[in-house]
């Protein structure tokens, strides 16, 4: 065999010419980010003046930045900052410079801006590029795009991205799964891209309908918008016959785009060459050691219009050591499956979603609609499982809906240490979503 | 001779109940007999009905979720012992009641009533070896007409 044609043959015949970026030895990456980072301080320290303020409060300038360890120097950013300087008051550049501007967030008091110029616009395109090409899309995809276009950047960030790397984009977003399925036999579509809980949806409706996913030319799912467990990742590939990839993206940072998984599904790689990723204690902020779990808190490194200094996300992961086997030098965080604000605790126990959701697929194998409802009593939380009778678990006896319910709550106590009671409902009687699923009804502070 | 029962899932709340009957009263479907079995949080709603499949596509159309179970319809003599004696044969052949509930019709002196097994075959086997057998779907039905 001739040495020079097998030193010519890539390990990026394997990859997408899109992903080399990810490829960047940490040397070069690290200078890079250096040098991001001490411009985004500047833009920020002169172009907004929340940043200002506060550096100044905190003692520290621009000149202060040297590498990009420096950052933590730097003060925190929240939610509630983006919440307070609602519509443009984070703006680090001049109203006309911004050729998009997203509503993001909830209800009066919870909206935020995402704006971007036209560089933060093309790099929010390489970014989703490079996650639609580690998931191994490329041109000749047909790319279902159920994502939500209005008030999210899910929709529209992926349908530029597979247009870019020149996939077959179909813009159909949410809703509607008959016409969903149709579209995705029809078109032979062989992505999708939505939130989990879609799919889900997608999947139930399939089933009543006699239509099985894995007879179609799907083959992958591009998953974005909400946190999910493994164990839903096994049940989804298993039902629908794909890869089920992970995206993590935050609509304040960029949208989706900051992290993604390869095809190894071992982790999300974070593209640093834009964002710096750190794992901070939740309640005091201190720097968490390498592989522990903490708080994400991110910097853009390249945004113009709305950067970010020192974010904190709210979600709670862990910065993987070691190389992985796909030969990114981008660091990876562990897979986000649970929301940090959607925990609570119930009888001196901390109790997130997720854990429930797995012992209930634990017993079914799947995931039947469900609810947790929070209520209170004499000043106390208390936590009710709600889980709906669907025709895979209905049964004309007492004796099996009984025996269900009990083994639905022996798993939920092995999960949680605690025992709490578990309520079979009526079917539709829980709504059912179309997008981020709404696992939680907080009925505390309703009078009792 | 096997007789599709329908089974509804259904809260145990105040007026749960009504929704499914009225779907069923609004379609012009007749129930021949019902049982309704409960829990404190809910119940489970047996129905035979003739047009068993359009009210299964009735209250599926609305939303509900509904179990088809096969269920055998066995006289007894309208008197006291009558149940006794096929309880008995059911214990002798090992067979096993889920459940059971009697139907509102009756034929001549006999009671009729409905019964849900654990294992339908051995159930089968074992009346007929003992020279019982379960009314038909069509009897039933002729019978009704009858009335």
């Amino acid at each position: 065999m001739n040495p020079a044609t097998t030193a010519a043959q890539p390990l990026t015949a394997l990859f997408h010419p899109a992903s080399s970026p990810d490829f960047v030895p940490r040397e070069p990456l690290w200078a890079l980010q250096s040098q991001r980072l001490r411009e985004v301080v500047c833009r920020t320290y002169e172009g907004v003046p929340l940043y200002r303020q506060r550096m100044q409060k905190h003692g520290v300038t621009p000149a202060d930045i040297g590498t990009v360890e420096d950052v933590q120097r730097l003060p925190f950013t929240t939610k509630a900052d983006l919440r307070d300087a609602y519509p443009l008051g984070m703006l680090a550049v001049p109203l006309h410079r911004v050729l998009r501007m997203h509503p993001i967030g909830g209800g009066p008091g919870q909206r935020m801006a995402a704006a971007y110029t036209k560089r933060d616009l093309a790099a929010w395109g390489e970014l989703v590029v490079r996650c639609l090409a580690s998931c191994g899309v490329s041109q000749g995809d047909v790319i279902q795009n159920a994502c939500a276009y209005d008030l999210f950047t899910d929709g529209p960030g992926l349908h530029y991205a597979g247009e870019c790397l020149g996939a077959t984009v179909v813009p159909i977003a949410g809703g509607d799964a008959a016409r969903q399925l149709a579209v995705m036999k029809d078109f032979g579509v062989s992505i999708l891209c939505s939130t989990p809980s879609f799919l889900v949806y997608l999947l139930e409706r399939a089933e009543k309908t006699g239509v099985d996913l894995r007879g179609l030319p799907l083959r992958a799912g591009v998953f974005v918008g909400e946190p999910w467990s493994e164990a839903m990742r096994k049940r989804i590939e298993e039902s629908a016959g794909i890869k089920a990839y992970d995206v993590y993206g935050l609509p304040e940072t960029i949208g989706p785009g900051m992290a993604v998984e390869c095809r190894h599904q071992s982790g999300l790689h974070v593209f640093e060459d834009h964002f710096y990723p750190e794992i901070v204690d939740p309640a005091s902020g201190a720097p968490r050691a390498q592989g522990e779990e903490g708080e994400l808190v991110l910097t853009t490194l390249s945004k113009e219009a709305m950067p970010l200094v020192r974010y904190r996300t709210g979600d709670l992961t862990a910065l993987l050591a070691g190389p992985c086997p796909c030969g990114r030098t981008l660091r990876r965080i562990r897979r986000i499956d649970r929301r940090a604000d959607e925990m609570f605790v119930i009888q001196g126990v901390t109790v997130f979603p997720s854990q429930i959701e797995a012992a209930l697929l634990a017993v079914e194998g799947a995931l039947p609609p469900y609810q947790l409802v929070l209520t209170q009593e004499q000043g106390l939380d208390q936590l009710e499982v709600q889980i709906e009778v669907t025709a895979r678990i209905v049964s004309d006896r007492v004796g099996a809906m009984e025996g269900l319910q009990s083994r639905l709550a022996e798993e939920i106590e092995k999960s949680l240490g605690i025992s709490v009671p578990v309520r079979l409902v009526e079917p539709h009687a829980i709504e059912r979503s179309q997008g981020k699923a709404k696992r939680v009804v907080d009925r505390r502070g309703a009078s009792s | 001779m096997r007789i599709p029962q329908l089974s509804l899932f259904i809260d145990n709340q105040p007026g749960r109940m009504i929704v499914p009957c009225k779907l069923l009263a609004d379609a012009g479907i007749n129930i021949v007999t019902l049982s309704l079995a409960d829990t404190k949080q809910f119940g489970i709603l047996r129905l035979i009905v003739r047009e068993w499949q359009r009210a299964r596509e009735v209250l599926e159309a609305a939303g509900w979720v509904v179990a088809v179970t096969e269920v055998l319809a066995v006289e007894v003599d309208d008197r006291p012992g009558g149940l006794v004696e096929l309880l008995r044969l059911f214990e002798q052949a090992g067979i096993n009641v889920e459940y059971m509930y009697a139907f509102t019709a009756r034929l001549g002196n006999r009671a009729m009533l409905v019964f849900r097994f654990d294992d339908l075959d051995a159930a089968i086997s074992a009346l007929t070896r003992a020279g019982i057998n379960p009314v038909s779907p069509i009897g039933l039905y002729d019978h009704l007409d009858e009335e």
